[in-house]
């Protein structure tokens, strides 16, 4: 590996290093723009204000807990679409895309149109229950998995597809029966598939805004994560909204690029 | 794939009749009093207007244009005070039309107003509730009774600010499930049936009047919003945005204003 590495090194193309560099420009300006822009000298009094740091423990359990969700659901899914033939499959597959495609506003609709008092599912489930989805955190935490969980779904599915099915009929001629053989052979092959797509995951469900807004509504401390309390902020102080931006941005990067190092090499 | 495209578009459909479902319903009378302006503008025009203002000034730019040969209005309606940002931050616009003063202030104290804000309407608020008011609703402090789920909009827009005055006034402490971004925001909540009332402006209760009812209560006299509009100092095109500032006083419009719930400054 290392060799060749070098040997890219030492000789970058220019029709490709010339995107490249524009690409991360492109990507990078608006990060530059936020920070020359914060209002830096009354920053620690602003992130003190109690408010912020309640949006920001928010936004952390509710994107961490859809993860989870997603992760409970998307994994199984992925496993579904690429080892499992069955008719009408593609169609499935496009399907779980939908959110990709939906505008978030939109899916927050839907998600009121099913789970809301009463919706499809929703009024079932105030009924019997008492549960009702929508102004809640629980709420928010659908709403995330909602929109993020397709980031999951296709990521663990490529790894998937990619990996050597041998190994998994090896370990069934060996008598492993097919859980046994997704638990000890398939998830490790998967595992840095899973990991990225639960990167995804979770950052996407950490910056949702849409969905959120429409389907959870907004209350300080209940629904209101930073994404909204940076909505909110805008109408009336663009320096309250840079400052939160930034904490958001600092906090999802440096966790990001924490688990990067760790997990996928 | 022709089937998931097919089902994406049924949605999209769906999501846009929702979205639509408070669309224009013709401003009624042909109006009697001609506002044709004296000098002839041409050109496109482009408006920022408050959310409330949906109705009507769509109404009033079709009668603009069609007495005005030539030229071509263009809204983007919003929050004010986002628009406000929007326009603080160099927003291409030629007309500013918010639904308070304090949010027209930002504006002109940032000096991006050509001249003095004019008010061409008032707005008061009103109790949202679901078609019939199942829950009986008769004044504000109905809406602290449990089981009554209310939304308000953010302190931070006008209608948020008109809330909290009248609820003040009123003496009445309410913890709403939500704080919507806009007026337009928590009157649809009030639509979806997610909460059973909302506070509202009036004119936005009137515009939907097929889903819900709109319930006058006294303290909202210690809310009344003034609206105002402004013609703005980087407009590209100044003559047609003050011909349509000026229209906004003409019979036709004051109509199209009237039979919207506004009430005359």
């Amino acid at each position: 590996m290392t060799p060749t590495r070098r040997q890219t090194r030492a000789r970058v193309p220019l029709p490709l290093l010339l995107p490249a560099g524009l690409g991360l420009v492109f990507l990078v300006l608006p990060l530059v723009g936020l920070v020359v822009r914060a209002p830096w000298t009354t920053l620690p009094e602003r992130l003190t204000e109690p408010g912020v740091l309640t949006a920001l423990r928010l936004s952390l359990l509710t994107a961490t807990l859809a993860t989870v969700l997603c992760l409970l659901l998307g994994v199984p899914l992925a496993w579904l679409l690429a080892r499992i033939t069955f008719p009408g499959r593609r169609l499935v597959r496009a399907l779980v895309t939908v959110p990709l495609v939906l505008p978030p506003v939109v899916g927050g609709v839907a998600l009121l149109l099913v789970f809301g008092r009463r919706g499809l599912v929703g009024s079932w489930l105030d009924s019997t229950f008492g549960i009702s989805l929508p102004f809640t955190t629980a709420g928010v935490v659908v709403a995330e998995a909602f929109v993020a969980m397709p980031f999951l779904v296709i990521a663990v599915e490529g790894a998937l597809r990619g990996t050597d099915t041998r190994y998994e009929e090896a370990a069934a001629t060996l008598g492993a029966g097919r859980w046994t053989t997704f638990r000890r052979v398939t998830l490790p092959l998967v595992a840095p598939g899973v990991a990225a797509g639960t990167v995804l995951c979770w950052a996407r469900a950490l910056g949702e805004f849409g969905a959120t807004i429409t389907f959870a509504g907004n209350f300080p401390g209940r629904t209101q994560t930073m994404p909204l309390a940076v909505y909110l902020a805008l109408e009336t102080d663009l320096q309250a909204a840079i400052v939160l931006s930034l904490i958001l941005l600092i906090v999802s990067v440096g966790i990001l690029a924490g688990l990067r190092g760790r997990w996928i090499a | 794939m022709r089937r998931p495209s097919s089902i994406l578009a049924a949605l999209a459909a769906t999501a846009l009749l929702l979205a639509a479902g408070c669309g224009a319903d013709a401003g009624g009378e042909p109006a009697a009093g001609g506002g044709a302006s004296s000098a002839a503008v041409s050109g496109d025009v482009t408006v920022l207007a408050a959310a409330s203002l949906t109705e009507s000034f769509k109404q009033i730019g079709k009668d603009f244009e069609a007495d005005n040969p030539g030229t071509k209005v263009t809204f983007s309606f919003a929050g004010s005070s986002a628009l406000a940002t929007q326009i603080n931050q160099g927003a291409p616009a030629d007309l500013f039309a918010a639904a308070s003063p304090a949010t027209m202030k930002t504006v002109t104290d940032a000096g991006n107003g050509d001249g003095e804000p004019v008010t061409f309407v008032k707005n008061q608020l009103v109790i949202a509730t679901a078609k019939g008011n199942p829950k009986g609703i008769s004044g504000l402090s109905d809406l602290t009774k449990p089981g009554v789920k209310v939304a308000l909009c953010a302190e931070q827009v006008p209608c948020g600010a008109a809330a909290k005055k009248a609820l003040d006034a009123a003496n009445v402490k309410l913890t709403p499930v939500t704080l919507e971004q806009d007026v337009k925001a928590a009157l649809s909540k009030v639509k979806l049936g997610e909460v059973d009332a909302a506070l509202v402006y009036r004119t936005d209760a009137k515009a939907a009047a097929a889903d819900v009812d709109g319930l006058e209560f006294p303290e909202s006299a210690d809310a009344i919003n003034d609206y105002p509009v402004v013609v703005l100092k980087d407009a590209p095109n100044k003559s047609a945005a003050q011909a349509f500032a000026g229209y906004l006083a003409s019979e036709k419009a004051k109509a199209v204003l009237t039979a919207a719930g506004f009430q005359a400054p």
